[in-house]
């Protein structure tokens, strides 16, 4: 109990009461001044306001959410994909995965936003690979699609190639518990499974694939959180706060994004419960 | 025969296959690198050679310029050193925090504990952006339960102090902190109970068990933690910029240089060429992330190692 007590005040302090003064502040008008502030019940009109007042909520809020569902499929596959790769043995292995970490320490916070708005990058990617790639990808479109590929599917795929640096700054720490967890399967099973004549394409979904499902839903639920912790609706939700000095409407505003975070969560969880292999 | 033709088929695809994988993992290598060579080749170009068409990745005038621009706008130096002090600190104490966290829960269950835990994941899933608010007006006026009005006659204001960074890192409850917890509950839950109780019967208090035996057993766990806190709350622009306006950090110089190079680096009326504050920005951000790329140097083959016996994975 000692242990957790320095937590626990945290917890309290720093967490559970703002929490709950969130939810108060979001339900009333708030007066700030120089004696402090006044807070004054309202019901809800800082929901109704954000609802459907505010010309900006609505379209953040569907765009961060439309940007997670469509990348956290990718990153999951793609990073399971790397670890995969990373786990055979080949030379210049251990370089190959100092770089794949690389993007855990650069790209958070600042520096992803800055170098978006770098006019720098933007010439040099237009005159150097930004020509060829386009042509690639839509060379690629139209193979796909007289394949008989749905439309759908076409344009996420190549959408996918094109946001490829976005996919993979993203991913370093998938990477991580990804190969973490491969390196848990105890090699006895890839063993038995050689001897009775299974490829390795074979042995990844029988064994490989069941044995890390627990760790792609960890996963999961990782990219998410992590992709709602920066992105163009907290950016909405601080100026509100902080530039506007509208307290009341940004904490609505919050508690609309959480709930919409919450309902992506369930979901996920409730795809990925009966679907999970367990060995104990 | 047959033996034999099948034998070198397998080879064939085997070379295939490394092949393939060289030209994937190679390719994506240079996805991630291909942004920090361009931005080492910008920071040692002349501004005459922007428009060069004869220059693309070596530059015909190496010069320092840029980085000496960058570091009079950035005031490099002492940013540096109170980002190193600010990141330091809380990495240091939230390591020790959460460790302590993650063992009481791996460990000591008493009544309660789950629900606890579930509190635990709770701060990991709600955005921190919900919580702000009622946090930056609890440390503007910051009073421990009517304890700093007892003591000074009123409360006092923690921002832009690095009182709120100092606090919730002591607490477990500074950036990500959930995440930590849960790393070190997992990795404590994976040592064998039967070392603690040999620590007991030896005459080993909880306390000096935790400290002696269950700390030394966590190294892994514990590069892995003081590295992501330190990266993470180095590059943090999220709380940073909320609760420290006026001071001096790596995050906070970084977003507001934009602002900075315009207003600094033109001469006065007429407005700097955009193409040049853009090479100078560039210029800043290698500086800022140059030293985690020093440190993660030095300890990325511990790191990368380390991670895979972090018990991440339980």
């Amino acid at each position: 109990m000692l242990y957790i007590l320095p937590w626990l005040i945290g917890f309290l302090l720093f967490f559970f009461v703002p929490l709950l003064a969130s939810l108060r502040y979001s339900l009333s008008t708030i007066q700030a001044d120089a004696q402090g502030i006044a807070v004054q019940f309202t019901g809800l009109a800082n929901y109704i306001q954000a609802l459907t007042v505010d010309t900006s909520f609505n379209r953040a809020l569907v765009e961060a959410v439309t940007e997670v569902l469509i990348n956290v499929p990718l990153i999951v596959i793609f990073s399971l994909f790397l670890a995969v790769l990373l786990n055979q043995k080949f030379p210049g292995r251990a370089i190959a995965r100092s770089i794949f970490f690389l993007p855990v320490i650069l790209a958070s916070g600042v520096i992803m936003s800055l170098e978006s708005t770098s006019l720098i990058d933007a010439v040099n990617q237009n005159a150097g690979s930004g020509g060829g790639s386009v042509l690639g990808t839509f060379e690629l479109e139209n193979l796909m699609l007289e394949s008989g590929m749905s439309e759908w599917m076409v344009s996420y795929l190549s959408g996918a190639v094109d946001r490829i640096y976005q996919i993979v700054s993203q991913s370093g720490v998938q990477i991580l518990i990804f190969l973490a967890g491969i390196q848990t399967i105890s090699p006895q099973l890839y063993e038995a499974s050689r001897m009775e004549g299974a490829t390795g394409y074979e042995a990844f979904w029988k064994i490989t694939f069941p044995m890390v499902s627990p760790l792609i839903f960890v996963n999961a639920i990782y990219t998410i959180v992590d992709s709602f912790a920066g992105n163009a609706m907290t950016t909405l939700i601080r100026e509100t706060g902080f530039v506007k000095f509208d307290f009341g409407l940004s904490s609505a505003m919050a508690w609309v994004y959480f709930a919409a975070i919450a309902v992506i969560l369930a979901l996920v969880y409730g795809i990925f419960a009966k679907k999970v292999f367990y060995q104990d | 025969m047959f033996v034999l033709r099948l034998f070198s088929l397998e080879r064939i695809k085997r070379w295939l296959w490394a092949i393939v994988r060289f030209v994937l993992i190679a390719g994506l290598s240079f996805v991630i690198l291909f942004p920090i060579f361009q931005k080492i080749s910008t920071a040692f170009k002349h501004k005459s050679d922007l428009y060069s068409a004869v220059v693309v990745w070596i530059p015909q005038h190496v010069s320092l310029d840029n980085f000496k621009e960058a570091m009079r706008v950035m005031d490099y130096w002492p940013t540096l050193l109170n980002t190193f002090a600010l990141s330091a600190s809380t990495t240091i104490f939230t390591t020790l925090s959460c460790a302590l966290a993650g063992y009481g829960f791996a460990r000591l269950k008493f009544k309660g504990s789950n629900l606890l835990f579930a509190g635990v994941i709770l701060t990991i899933l709600v955005p921190p952006t919900t919580i702000l608010v009622p946090v930056y007006l609890n440390l503007k006026n910051f009073d421990l339960f009517g304890l700093m009005t007892l003591l000074t006659g009123k409360p006092v204001n923690l921002l832009n102090t690095y009182w709120p960074f100092i606090l919730t890192s002591l607490t477990a409850n500074s950036l990500k902190a959930g995440l930590y917890i849960f790393i070190f509950r997992q990795f404590f839950r994976g040592i064998p109970k039967e070392i603690e109780e040999a620590a007991y019967v030896d005459g080993s208090g909880i306390f000096g068990t935790f400290a002696r035996i269950m700390l030394p057993n966590a190294v892994p766990s514990l590069v892995t933690v003081l590295l992501f806190s330190f990266v993470w709350q180095w590059n943090d622009s999220f709380y940073t910029t909320t609760y420290l306006t006026s001071s001096q950090v790596m995050s906070t110089q970084l977003s507001s240089l934009p602002y900075n190079l315009a207003q600094q680096v033109g001469d006065g009326a007429s407005k700097a060429d955009p193409f040049y504050l853009s090479m100078i920005q560039d210029t800043g951000i290698l500086l800022a992330i140059l030293p985690l790329i020093v440190i993660y140097l030095f300890v990325q083959r511990y790191f990368v190692e380390s991670v895979e016996r972090t018990g991440i994975v339980g």
